[in-house]
């Protein structure tokens, strides 16, 4: 068992705050070209995605390399992805949309691709309240369940970068093949014990 | 607002020049200059870039807006012309990439002066006229550019369609060594536009050469594009190579690409429910908030008569 090492935590979470200082640094300084509010948009949601696989990657990581001490920075990966979600989430609301409730609603049940997204951040709520050491010592194998919904978010945020797509699929294609590795790592782990099982 | 219709003059003005007939006169007017002094031939000889095209002092134009322009640097960073590269960025990055020189058009199909045509065959700089046009995205954003241009118009009649026309097809240069964007198949290479015959005969569609007083930057469509400033962006096609008459309703490419999305006409319209954007509201690049789309972009009062009795939510 590797050793904690006190300083990784914060420095991996000011890392991953990176991207939101330097967006907002972009924002401030005019450097986020011609429509930085789409620039906003679109950044975030990638970092939406990119976080929500990276939480991802720690168990299989972990299963195929014994490196135990990653299961420490899980939480903190998948509060990012949520806390990207919900600034991406914001950029809607307020920059394309201007809090007009009734055109959200419109466009949650007209637009498939605003459909995928909505489901996949409302998933990921539970997620982020249940996340404390607390809630999954109280909720035992309950946890476990309901923290498979992140799967699903994920599935849903690839369908939305899918449906957002005009017609260059490659990025969208490139996260949907790293998604299906790491559900393959998952079925795989999933039969191979039960075939060590029997 | 005022609608010029064009006086019969106009198509005097002077007659197009195919190819061929201007290759040959030029090989005519080298020889006579060979044998003058070898000093004067070079200004006796037309110039061939198209930046000399422009002029200094263009005619203004009652159809332009008077609306703020779209500040320059985003009208020509901002871009989306898939041939460089499908980011908004790409274009103007990669601009060079796309070669402008030699160019020519061909002009072929139902018209009785069809052949291979330059730019300057097409458009002569003293009649280019500055026209200040909102332009609008499917994006839902939106500028105001001031494009240097002459009515399609003038120019196709000219070329002398004949009552067969009843659409123009435009194309956009093919050219897979050098345009990155056309190496894979994102859309169906080439990019082609077409309009119907009494749309690219109406003043307002505008033959472009230059935009903010110079000649057309590569990422915006040098050196020859059109600008339908009451339809989406997409159908003002960029790069022209080639311009055909034809009879039937011709394919354009986002149309073949998604057919529920976009639609031949694909004219401004913030009535009609778009899968992807909504177009009720659009934003003007360089403002905050956004602002309610115009139907026709704006140009209902001289373009609505050409759909008089068409369901638009059908022909979308
Ligand atoms: C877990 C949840 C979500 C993920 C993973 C996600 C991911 C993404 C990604 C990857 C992009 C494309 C970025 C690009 O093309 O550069 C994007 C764009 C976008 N997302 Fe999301 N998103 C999520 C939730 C939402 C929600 C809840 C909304 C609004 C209700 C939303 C609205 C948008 C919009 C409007 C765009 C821009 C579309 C465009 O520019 O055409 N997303 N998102």
């Amino acid at each position: 068992m590797i050793r904690p090492v006190p300083w990784v935590a914060p420095a991996l979470f000011l890392l991953c705050l990176a991207p939101a200082v330097e967006l907002a640094h972009g924002l401030y300084t005019n450097a986020l070209g011609p429509n930085p509010l789409e620039t906003l948009t679109r950044d975030t949601g990638k970092w939406t995605l990119r976080f929500l696989l990276l939480t991802l990657t720690i168990s299989p990581l972990i299963r195929l390399f014994q490196w135990q001490f990653l299961l420490r920075y899980r939480r903190l990966l998948g509060l990012i992805a949520f806390q990207y979600g919900t600034i991406h989430l914001t950029t809607y609301l307020w920059f394309d949309q201007f809090f007009d409730w009734a055109e959200i609603w419109l466009d949650i049940l007209e637009r498939p691709f605003i459909t995928a997204g909505m489901s996949a951040f409302v998933m990921l709520v539970p997620l982020a309240l249940t996340s404390s050491r607390w809630a999954q010592r109280v909720m035992g194998q309950a946890w476990k369940r309901l923290h498979r919904l992140i799967y699903v978010s994920a599935f849903a945020g690839l369908l939305h970068y899918f449906w957002l797509t005009r017609a260059d699929f490659l990025e969208p294609a490139i996260y949907a093949i790293l998604f299906a590795l790491l559900m393959l790592a998952r079925i795989r782990r999933t039969t191979t014990v039960s075939a060590g099982e029997s | 607002m005022l609608i010029r219709t064009p006086r019969a003059s106009d198509e005097k003005e002077f007659a197009v020049t195919p190819r061929k007939l201007y290759q040959q006169r030029r090989q005519f007017m080298k020889q006579c200059a060979a044998g003058a002094a070898w000093a004067t031939a070079g200004w006796l000889l037309p110039s061939e870039s198209s930046a000399s095209l422009i002029p200094s002092n263009p005619k203004r134009s009652p159809y332009s807006t008077t609306e703020e322009w779209t500040d320059k640097q985003a009208a020509t960073h901002y871009n989306n012309f898939y041939e460089l590269g499908y980011g908004k960025t790409d274009p103007s990055r990669r601009a060079h990439m796309l070669i402008t020189e030699p160019w020519t058009v061909t002009v072929e199909g139902h018209c009785e002066k069809p052949g291979t045509y330059s730019v300057e065959d097409l458009i002569r700089s003293e009649e280019i006229e500055e026209r200040i046009y909102r332009l609008r995205c499917v994006e839902a954003w939106s500028m105001v550019i001031p494009w240097l241009g002459v009515s399609l118009g003038s120019v196709l009649k000219r070329l002398q369609p004949t009552s067969q026309a009843r659409y123009v097809a435009f194309q956009t240069i093919m050219d897979p060594e050098n345009l990155p964007g056309q190496r894979r198949d994102v859309l169906d290479w080439p990019y082609v536009e077409g309009l119907r015959i009494d749309e690219a005969m109406h003043p307002l569609t505008l033959l472009t050469v230059g935009m903010y007083g110079k000649v057309l930057p590569n990422q915006n469509g040098a050196p020859i594009r059109i600008v339908v400033p009451w339809k989406y962006g997409f159908k003002s096609i960029k790069s022209i190579v080639r311009i055909r008459f034809v009879e039937e309703q011709p394919p354009t490419a986002w149309n073949r690409a998604t057919p529920h999305e976009y639609g031949f006409y694909s004219n401004v319209n913030p009535t009609v429910r778009h899968p992807r954007w909504s177009q009720r509201r659009e934003r003007r690049i360089g403002e905050f908030g956004k602002r309610p789309t115009l139907m026709f972009n704006g140009y209902e009062e001289e373009v609505a008569s050409l759909y008089a009795g068409m369901d638009l939510s059908k022909y979308f």
